[in-house]
């Protein structure tokens, strides 16, 4: 164990940030602004998720680290090795194993349990900010209700493309009151934020933590006439045959050869462990 | 229809010295329907002075000036402006209107101002514009460009477009050839046929006589000089 | 009849100097009314304390709302002015850029309003778009261009559009012809008098210009260093003023 306080924050930072969280959930969706910290890290890489992240943490749990679904790149691999050098913690990267999960752009396949909890890394908390570029302004139309604006983004994509384009950060409305930004995942995990386990978001550079307690409602905007879909790409995994699960493109060579594999590296494992198969995995288990 | 009452106008000249200069005092004349009174007397005699406080276009310093149910010299814009919508018409020397609308809708808009239909707004003013030797070419253009005569034709159609019961003609057969002043004769004594109460200033004598069943010299109004 | 608004003895002072003082007059449905001056008269300030968008020091603005009747939208609760603001009233700004999102297309740009209001039906929102679009003379294929690809009259167009979509009763404009070469004010003059009359609108007009609440205002009000100095019918005031500062600024006028 090193010098450092346990979780790397002091125990009054950490205080702050749990009393921001706490607001946060019992004001699904609401941006609570909270006194963000210089963290060892640089902005874009997750200090607002960490800071959440420590502060939830007590020495009993395990952590995983997941970015855009793999356990094994480098910004999770980082995060991981802080929170074990600073907090000493266990880590994993079985899903059912872990207690408390920071994600950058993805929710896990596996559903969550009520004794989990998911903290999202965030870049921009303000869903309404490419549209209205004044702080003031957002503030008052999250006050006042007045979200027409997020629909006008909608149509303009409808209109640029003939269908809502949007697949990531697509925006949500909360337990039928603040429309937040579900950070960058893709729209196919929208559904999943109607989950058992607790979310909490953090923005480190723009200072502000949301939050979606157990069991809230998460409606994604929409028209009637457009309807919101779930989508991903249309194939089966190419290593663990999976079909309902959310997949990452790899090119494989020069030549135009492609895979398509799930973003969840541990999902896919476990399936792999079960003895599933995909189109380019199976002759070796022959 | 129209009466007047002890009506006194003048101007204070603000920016020259204060200067207040009298041009009318106890005007006193009424006019019933289907009666048209023409307003005589010389030059600078303030006939279109008189006649522009009847529209409300120049305000009375005393006096009352009633028109249908109206006291133009107390009135309220509103009621002005809905007194000159439904019930008082004039016809001026000068057309203003904004460029670039079509003739026929320039004549159209004070009866579709009243609400009559679209279709049946153009197709009145397309007749009136037809009886007043408009070339059915212009009448798609804006009357801006037009000839100082067809101007002028085009200010009558747009006048006698709505039928107002009481008018107010300035000079209305001023700068029109023998044919077209006959029409605009005939479009008055139509107008005074339905019961419309007429004040008019006509230069043109032999027309003022056609049209007129009385004279008042305005003259008589002029205050008397200062000594 | 109800005045749709009543405004009482408005004052508004910047610090030691005053904006505009002891305003006051009824507007009824359907009027269109201009408030000339020149440069710092208070006529901006003024139009700006009407429309909620500066408070004023006293004073009352009482509006005619459809449901409840008369209320002073001064102290209305922000949600419900802003409600107003999006509903029953509409601001046309003088520069397109203060009233237009410049990076939203032409329809999103029209639509915002109806989305605001819980239009949430693609086509729907289009369709009134498009014809709102071809009713101030923009071409439908121009719909989903940005309005930075349009010129200042089309722009100014497409804010009245925008304005207009939801069917307000009472529209603020401040010198919505100013900046515009004299054709293309010509039209949207015609434009605005043809909506005006068409939807009964009542509209404040701020304007410098004579000509344009000559053709558009039925009644006028001067302002000189921030009082009301003369109102009364538009051609009246203008061809028979009775205020020297109104005498001064009908003769200054440039005839053509």
């Amino acid at each position: 164990m090193s010098d450092y306080n346990f979780a790397y924050l002091d125990e009054q930072t950490k205080r702050m940030i749990r009393r921001a969280i706490l607001k946060g959930v019992a004001i699904p969706g609401y941006q609570v602004p909270f006194a963000s910290r210089e963290m060892p890290m640089p902005y874009g890489w997750g200090t607002g998720g960490v800071q959440v992240s420590a502060a939830c943490l007590t020495p009993e749990d395990k952590l995983k680290v997941i970015d855009q679904g793999a356990d094994d790149t480098t910004n999770a691999v980082s995060i991981r090795k802080f929170f074990e050098r600073t907090a000493g913690v266990e880590t994993t990267e079985r899903t059912n194993e872990a207690t408390v999960i920071q994600t950058r752009h993805r929710i896990p396949e596996e559903p969550l349990t009520e004794d989990q909890i998911l903290v999202y890394q965030v870049p921009i908390p303000e869903p309404l900010r490419f549209l209205e570029p004044r702080e003031t302004e957002t503030r008052k139309m999250h006050a006042l209700e007045e979200y027409g604006l997020m629909h006008v983004k909608l149509y303009e994509d409808i209109s640029r493309h003939g269908h809502i384009a949007t697949s990531y950060a697509y925006p949500v409305k909360v337990e039928g009151r603040y429309v937040m930004d579900p950070s960058p995942i893709p729209k196919f995990d929208n559904p999943k934020m109607e989950m058992a386990g607790l979310q909490l978001f953090g923005a480190g550079r723009e200072q502000r933590i949301y939050a979606i307690p157990p069991f809230t409602r998460v409606v994604s905007l929409d028209f009637e006439d457009h309807p919101f879909e779930a989508s991903k790409a249309d194939h089966p995994c190419d290593l663990c045959g999976a079909g309902d699960s959310y997949l990452d493109e790899v090119i494989t060579d020069d030549a135009g050869g492609r895979m398509f594999v799930c973003s969840d590296t541990d999902f896919c494992a476990g399936r792999q462990d079960a003895g599933y198969r995909g189109r380019l995995n199976a002759e070796e288990a022959a | 229809m129209i009466r007047i009452e002890n009506v006194s106008k003048s101007f204070t000249l603000h920016n020259q010295g204060g200067a207040v200069i009298p041009v009318m005092a106890n005007a006193t004349f009424s006019v019933a329907p289907g009666e048209c009174v023409a307003l005589t007397g010389n030059s600078g005699a303030g006939k279109s002075t008189l006649m522009r406080m009847i529209y409300g276009n120049y305000l009375a310093a005393s006096g009352s000036i009633i028109v249908g149910d109206t006291d133009v010299a107390t009135a309220q814009p509103r009621e002005i402006i809905a007194l000159r919508r439904h019930t008082l018409g004039y016809v001026s020397q000068f057309l203003r209107v904004v460029p670039r609308v079509a003739t026929v809708d320039v004549v159209a808009e004070p009866m579709l101002a009243v609400g009559v239909p679209r279709d049946a707004a153009r197709a009145r003013a397309e007749e009136l514009l037809a009886r007043l030797n408009i070339p059915e070419t212009l009448w798609g253009l804006s009357p801006t460009t037009f000839s100082g005569g067809e101007q002028q034709r085009v200010n009558i159609a747009r006048g006698f477009a709505h039928r107002y019961p009481a008018m107010l003609l300035d000079e209305p057969t001023a700068s029109l050839d023998a044919t077209n002043r006959e029409t605009v004769l005939s479009l008055i004594e139509e107008a005074k046929a339905r019961g419309a109460a007429i004040v008019g200033i006509f230069h043109d004598a032999p027309a003022r006589d056609r049209v007129a069943d009385r004279e008042v010299d305005v003259s008589a109004f002029t205050p008397r000089r200062a000594a | 009849m109800t005045p749709l608004l009543s405004v009482r003895d408005i004052h508004k002072s910047y610090g030691a100097r005053i904006g505009c003082t002891d305003v006051g007059f009824d507007l009824f449905p359907g009027e269109v009314m201009g408030i000339v001056g020149e440069s710092g008269s208070g006529k901006s300030t003024l139009l700006n304390c009407l429309a909620g968008h500066l408070s004023p020091d006293r004073g009352e603005v009482i509006f005619d709302t459809r449901t409840d009747g008369p209320r002073d939208t001064l102290t209305m609760s922000e949600p419900e002015r802003r409600m107003l603001g999006r509903t029953d009233w509409a601001f046309v700004h003088q520069n397109p850029r203060d009233g237009l999102r410049m990076s939203v297309s032409a329809g999103g740009n029209v639509g915002e309003r109806l989305m605001a209001v819980g239009a949430r039906h693609y086509g729907d929102i289009r369709d009134s778009a498009t014809d709102w679009l071809g009713r101030v003379e923009i071409a439908a294929d121009r719909i989903d261009d940005r309005p930075r690809a349009f010129s200042g009259g089309m722009q100014q167009r497409l804010q009245i559009a925008r304005n207009l979509v939801t069917g307000p009763r009472l529209v603020f404009m401040d010198e919505p012809t100013g900046g515009l070469d004299v054709s293309v004010q010509a039209r949207l003059l015609d434009l605005l008098r043809g909506l005006v009359r068409e939807m009964g609108l009542s509209a404040i007009i701020v304007t410098h210009d004579l000509a344009v609440v000559r053709l558009l205002a039925d009644r006028l009000m001067v302002m000189k260093s921030g009082r009301v100095v003369e109102a009364g019918l538009t051609d009246q005031v203008l061809d028979d003023p009775q205020h020297g500062y109104t005498q001064l600024l009908v003769s200054s006028v440039l005839q053509v």
